[in-house]
């Protein structure tokens, strides 16, 4: 049993110690938001935080993630009260296909976290590593300023997410759930025919 | 009397001094070259051109000369030495900032001696050690290229130097102690070809700036030639019959390497070597074939490969073999070799090679091929491993898989990796 720390809570997994991070989240803990992608840790649509920095959940097995703290798109915020950036990938309607947002998400939160004032460069320096086969990039790029602003504007401090803390968190299955429903009605507006 | 004598002794010192100063200065001296008007594009002829930008490929000029996101040849790099920061200069063609004002004469006089137009001495940081055996024809060519690229303007940042090498005088002093003045002059014992490479290596494509170690003054140890040296955070491996290859070189592979930055039984280009390599995929086959023919011939022949000896006793280590097996076994066992999938790492020069550093930078930054080039890519894994997970994992790699004895220092190497790595 490896104890892993993911959005502030804290969870014992029966999965061997060489499992990749990615299935344990997805299998055993129903936290969906991490997408299988490559498997080799070249497309990104895996990408959670450990203890803040981008990680490619694919490719890291949990033993080396004893006592880290693991963060999600799920500890982001929630469907009734979505974090900056999933408020401003919303209000952009960045998703296309949708399969690389995550993994957007969470690797621009990590350098928001860092500096919430990057320059548009630096931005698409650091999401350089995570693939989006659509092409919403400027989309992408949009909402990340968005999200920038929210953290750093007036009433930044009613819209810092990170992580959930455990008392606060709803039960994970249904806040994914509610996302991807989220995520699939937006993607309805965007493009009604699939 | 006493007094007397001691006020002779001490006024013969002092012309003496006084003498060796003079010489010095007359040594030193070195009178500026007339500025000209920049010259048109017309005046050159295109294949003069041509010629100038493989040579400038070969020389890897625009890597040091472009800063981080910079214009090409805008200057402004910061190249750290241990006396301190230089910034690289602009070397467009604007009058004002860059090489503009340099009349040909100018520009081949700091190839040859490292002095500018003005006449003042240039850091060695500037490898004209090696630029001065460049032919007259091949320095024409490259000043063609030079001056028909679109000028910058672009002030060349102050260097940081400590004292005393922040005093430029002391800079002929060095160049009496270590530099030896071109143009290359072939060696009658060996053929065109090896010649040809030498003249190539040594002189424009300046390998030993890198692969040869260097002194407590920055000068390159000449009795230690490709002897293995340091470049920018990553370990410059021998490429002389020290070699650490698992696999003996031989010009084919160096060849093949040089010209496409990786080779299944040799490992990727790393660093520095990266970008190398990325210049060199634009040089003339025959420019890279003298090159691998003469290192080749540097590396020697070797009969057996060397530390094949599996060791007596492997040293147990389970948490590196299980973060090994669990994290890098998936691409790294062999069955697809490069560049679709890892380098088995026993084959590694990384694995055998003389210090943990490359390795190390390696598993945590990854691999990411210089922009527009293709090339191998492996995810760093920064994030995730800690230093004591790194260091097991080093250690099997090491001992396990190469069959080598272990290596010290690498807590520094990993401590250095970590403050230059990103996420």
């Amino acid at each position: 049993m490896i104890e892993l720390r993911v959005n502030g809570q804290s969870h014992h997994v029966s999965a061997d110690p060489d499992t990749p991070l990615l299935y344990v989240l997805r299998d055993e803990l129903q936290l969906n938001a991490a997408k299988f992608g490559c498997g080799l840790g070249q497309c990104g649509a895996c990408t959670v935080l450990v203890d803040g920095a981008p990680t490619l959940s694919c490719v890291t097995p949990i033993m080396l993630l004893a006592g880290r703290q693991i963060t999600t798109v799920e500890g982001l915020g929630t469907p009734e009260d979505p974090g900056p950036m999933q408020r401003a990938f919303i209000e952009e309607q960045s998703a296309q296909c949708g399969y690389c947002i995550p993994g957007m998400m969470m690797r621009a939160q990590a350098l928001l976290q860092r500096n919430a004032r990057a320059t548009e460069a630096e931005i698409r320096a650091y999401l350089e590593p995570n693939l989006c086969r659509c092409g919403t990039h400027m989309r992408i790029l949009r909402a990340v300023k968005r999200a920038a602003s929210m953290m750093t504007g007036p009433d930044a401090s009613l819209s810092t997410h990170t992580p959930v803390p455990a008392s606060t968190q709803v039960d994970t299955s249904e806040v994914d759930s509610d996302a991807q429903r989220d995520r699939r009605h937006s993607e309805k507006r965007e493009r009604p025919e699939r | 009397m006493k007094k007397f004598v001691t006020r002779r002794l001490v006024v013969r010192l002092l012309w003496v001094m006084g003498a060796l100063l003079m010489a010095f200065l007359v040594y030193a001296w070195r009178s500026p070259i007339t500025p000209v008007d920049p010259p048109a594009a017309e005046s050159f002829d295109k294949a003069s051109i041509q010629r100038g930008a493989q040579l400038a490929a070969l020389g890897n000029c625009a890597t040091c000369h472009t800063a981080p996101g910079g214009e090409t040849f805008a200057g402004g790099r910061e190249v750290v030495t241990p006396f301190g920061t230089i910034y690289s200069t602009n070397i467009t063609p604007d009058a004002p900032t860059g090489i503009g004002r340099w009349s040909q004469e100018a520009f081949q006089r700091a190839m040859r001696e490292g002095v500018d137009r003005e006449g003042d001495h240039l850091y060695p940081a500037f490898p004209y050690d090696h630029f001065t055996l460049v032919n007259d024809a091949d320095s024409a060519a490259l000043y063609a290229f030079i001056m028909t690229r679109p000028p910058v303007r672009a002030k060349t940042h102050e260097n940081q130097l400590s004292f005393p090498s922040n005093i430029r005088f002391l800079i002929p002093a060095w160049k009496l102690l270590f530099f030896h003045r071109g143009p290359y002059e072939p060696d009658s014992r060996h053929d065109d070809e090896w010649n040809r490479g030498a003249y190539l290596a040594n002189g424009i494509g300046h390998c030993g700036a890198c692969h040869t170690p260097r002194n407590s003054l920055g000068a390159e140890i000449a009795a230690q030639h490709f002897g293995g040296g340091e470049a920018e955070g990553w370990y410059a491996y021998a490429i002389n019959a020290d070699s650490k290859s698992l696999e003996a070189w031989n010009a084919e592979d160096l060849h093949m390497y040089l010209s496409r930055g990786w080779h299944d039984r040799h490992g990727d280009a790393l660093g520095p070597m990266a970008e190398v390599a990325a210049n060199l995929a634009s040089v003339p086959d025959a420019d890279l074939k003298a090159i691998a023919t003469y290192v080749a011939a540097v590396m020697g022949k070797r009969e057996q490969p060397s530390g094949k000896s599996k060791s007596e006793s492997t040293p147990s280590n389970d948490t590196g073999a299980a973060i090994y097996s669990a994290t890098c076994a998936e691409c790294h066992d062999g069955t697809r070799p490069p560049p679709f999938g890892g380098i088995k790492l026993m084959l590694s020069t990384s694995v055998t090679g003389e210090k943990a550093t490359n390795l190390v930078n390696v598993i945590l930054d990854g691999l990411h091929p210089p922009e527009g080039i293709p090339g191998a890519i492996m995810p760093g894994f920064s994030s995730t491993l800690t230093d004591g997970q790194l260091e097991s994992l080093v250690a099997y790699i090491r001992s396990n898989l190469g069959a080598q004895p272990p290596w010290t220092e690498v807590e520094t190497s990993v401590r250095e990796a970590r403050s230059r790595v990103r996420d």
